[in-house]
């Protein structure tokens, strides 16, 4: 296996509630006591992102895969771990020194109605960033870019002088995707690009992308929570539950035989049409609040398959005969 | 470069701007008195009949004459003279021109102060924020009129009158523009706090943007609005803050009277029967003050229409 282009290695994210050290002290039971709490968003997940695959993200709303793409863009810095791009560390990288990383990795965001900057039109939100980082370039070679850019996510290059808000959702999303194109990136990180559009656009543009990946050599994380979609734009499948990887699978294994009872009760909950019945495994219980996680598996408490082993240790990823690495106790015990 | 500019027109006269400026009877009447005050303003030595600066041109002898249609009156003076023997109407224009000058001034210095500590508080966030809002706390707890007071008098004991008199329109504008500075880097800091969480600025930083490009080139445009409203309701206090000022003898010396000033020097004659030299110039400010601050009130529900219309 060749080195991956993307590594992300124990990485951790805390966002803070207690607020400032005079706001953490309580008093209880007659002492005064600092408190601090945290909602633990992210905790411990290694991902590997190969050269040219699609891997996407999946998870139910508070899982943490948007914390994961945004502290991958450096959008967020990380509590611990580290995030290592074609072999260079990168996530205490700023300003300047983390430059040359900004051009090869690019983010799309989920809502293409504040992604674009209302106030400048098209051609100054594409030429911005291709004159940024191309200081030495023509007039004549960034207006071919941006023209090019354009023409490749089917807007007209004629309407560079419209601002943002006179486009459809679709259309906004697509120059959303011409601005990470300008600057020809190597790597994009897709925040759920399409779960703000319309039904009838999301495939137009996922077809985008998918094109994109194959002229450009793009590789994507994308983090969506549509299972159709992983199923028509995934190579590799991530499974994220409570901040942390549950399984990771190639996205034909994992839709085939899912391992980890959390995937199996995901994958359960697609609407199928052959079926008259819903036949959809039922959790027990709710999510557990991200403040306080439970101990061991975070999953032990709506797992029916769980013992005591799950409840004190925290599973790893591991590596299983079908080629999947699922993070449980019953499937490494062979009890699942 | 042509088409650009011929759009940037057409925009104009498509927006809702527009449209609602001219359906607005107040706006439009506003507008037009303000825009003649402002013109009168700034040519008045080309329509002034007598430059009140000049000494050599006031008769003493002219003193207290009444406007035109009075017993008494000269047709060489329409609104009558002030108490130094100087055309009202020109004295009038000139002042205008001084109240414009430190209300535009004043102003200018307040945005630029504003704008600058608003944007770095909102974005930047945590101590500088914290620090910066204190200091403006602090700042509003002073008042205005009182810090002025202060600050005049000290200057007016140590650079004498001559020279007072000379500084005092920079002065103005230095003090009316430092004492209310927090009003907008408020305004600025509030609409930075709801603009640096969208999408477009995650963006602007994934591209690798500066912090300042960031603040200046993406954040700054979209909170323009509000700090529009906001400066055009100060530029009416300003001159208010002006005129009370002159009023106190604390601003423009008489010699270079503003509106303040003017009123103030008529003020020791009402009982003896000159009012217009009050009375005049009072109505003038009035006006001024008045459709600035009309036109302030028709620019907040045309920016923000959920304000009313909710």
């Amino acid at each position: 296996m060749t080195s991956p282009l993307v590594s992300i290695r124990g990485l951790e994210k805390r966002f803070d509630l207690s607020g400032s050290f005079l706001e953490q002290l309580r008093f209880e039971g007659g002492r005064l006591r600092r408190k601090q709490e945290a909602v633990h968003a992210i905790n411990g997940v290694n991902l590997e992102v190969q050269k040219g695959e699609a891997l996407c993200v999946v998870g139910e709303s508070g899982c943490g895969k948007s914390t994961v793409a945004r502290t991958v863009m450096g959008l967020i810095s990380p509590s611990a771990g580290e995030i290592h791009y074609g072999g260079q560390r990168i996530d205490h990288l700023d300003g300047k020194a983390a430059l040359p990383y900004r051009r090869k990795m690019q983010m799309i965001f989920q809502n293409p109605y504040a992604s674009l900057n209302p106030r400048m039109t098209i051609q100054q939100t594409l030429e911005e960033p291709i004159r940024f980082h191309h200081p030495d370039w023509t007039a004549q070679a960034v207006r071919d870019k941006i023209h090019e850019v354009m023409h490749s996510v089917g807007i007209d290059p004629d309407w560079g002088s419209r601002f943002g808000h006179e486009f459809s959702g679709g259309q906004r999303q697509r120059i959303a995707i011409a601005r990470a194109l300008a600057v020809d990136p190597e790597f994009i990180v897709a925040d759920e690009p399409i779960s703000a559009l319309d039904v009838s656009i999301q495939a137009q543009v996922l077809n985008l992308l998918m094109d994109a990946r194959e002229s450009r050599g793009l590789t994507y994380l994308f983090i969506t929570h549509d299972l159709a979609v992983v199923e028509h734009f995934g190579t590799r499948v991530a499974v994220m539950y409570l901040g942390r990887v549950c399984e990771l699978a190639d996205t034909r294994t994992l839709f085939a035989t899912p391992r980890h009872p959390y995937t199996q009760a995901l994958l359960s909950a697609i609407p199928k049409l052959e079926d008259d019945r819903p036949n959809h495994i039922r959790l027990q219980g709710e999510v557990p609040t991200p403040v306080n996680l439970p101990s061991g598996c975070v999953f032990h408490g709506r797992c029916p398959y769980a013992n005591e082993r799950c409840r004190q240790e925290v599973p790893m990823l591991i590596a299983t005969d079908g080629g999947a690495q699922v993070a449980c106790h019953a499937v490494e015990e062979q009890r699942l | 470069m042509t088409t650009a500019t011929v759009s940037r027109w057409d925009r104009f006269r498509e927006s809702f701007f527009w449209y609602s400026f001219k359906r607005d009877k107040v706006a439009i009447a506003s507008f037009l008195v303000l825009l003649s005050m402002v013109l009168a303003a700034v040519f008045a030595p080309l329509l002034a009949p007598a430059d009140p600066y000049d000494l050599a041109q006031i008769n003493i002898m002219n003193s207290e004459l009444p406007p035109v249609g009075l017993d008494g009156a000269d047709p060489a003076f329409p609104l009558g003279t002030d108490a130094q023997g100087r055309d009202l109407l020109s004295t009038i224009l000139y002042g205008t021109r001084v109240s414009l000058m430190i209300g535009f001034g004043a102003v200018i210095l307040q945005a630029a102060l504003g704008i600058l500590f608003g944007l770095l508080a909102g974005y930047l966030g945590g101590k500088v924020d914290a620090i910066l809002m204190r200091v403006a706390d602090v700042q509003l707890s002073f008042s205005t009129l009182m810090v002025a007071i202060i600050v005049g008098a000290v200057f007016k004991a140590s650079f004498g009158n001559l020279m007072f008199g000379e500084i005092a329109i920079y002065m103005l504008i230095f003090i009316i523009g430092v004492a209310e500075w927090p009003q907008i880097a408020r305004t600025v800091r509030a609409s930075v706090l709801a603009e640096k969480k969208k999408e477009y600025v995650d963006a602007a930083k994934v591209m690798g943007f500066g912090t300042p490009r960031i603040m200046f080139r993406h954040i700054l445009p979209n909170t323009l609005s509000p700090i529009f409203v906001i400066a055009t309701v100060q530029i009416a206090n300003a001159i208010i803050s002006e005129a009370a000022l002159s009023f106190l003898g604390l601003g423009m010396p008489e010699t270079q009277p503003s509106l303040g000033s003017l009123i103030k020097s008529g003020f020791d004659y009402i009982q003896s029967g000159s009012w217009w030299i009050t009375l005049i110039p009072g109505l003038v400010l009035v006006v001024l003050v008045l459709v600035i601050n009309l036109l302030g009130d028709w620019l907040r529900d045309v920016m923000n229409p959920r304000l009313y219309k909710g």
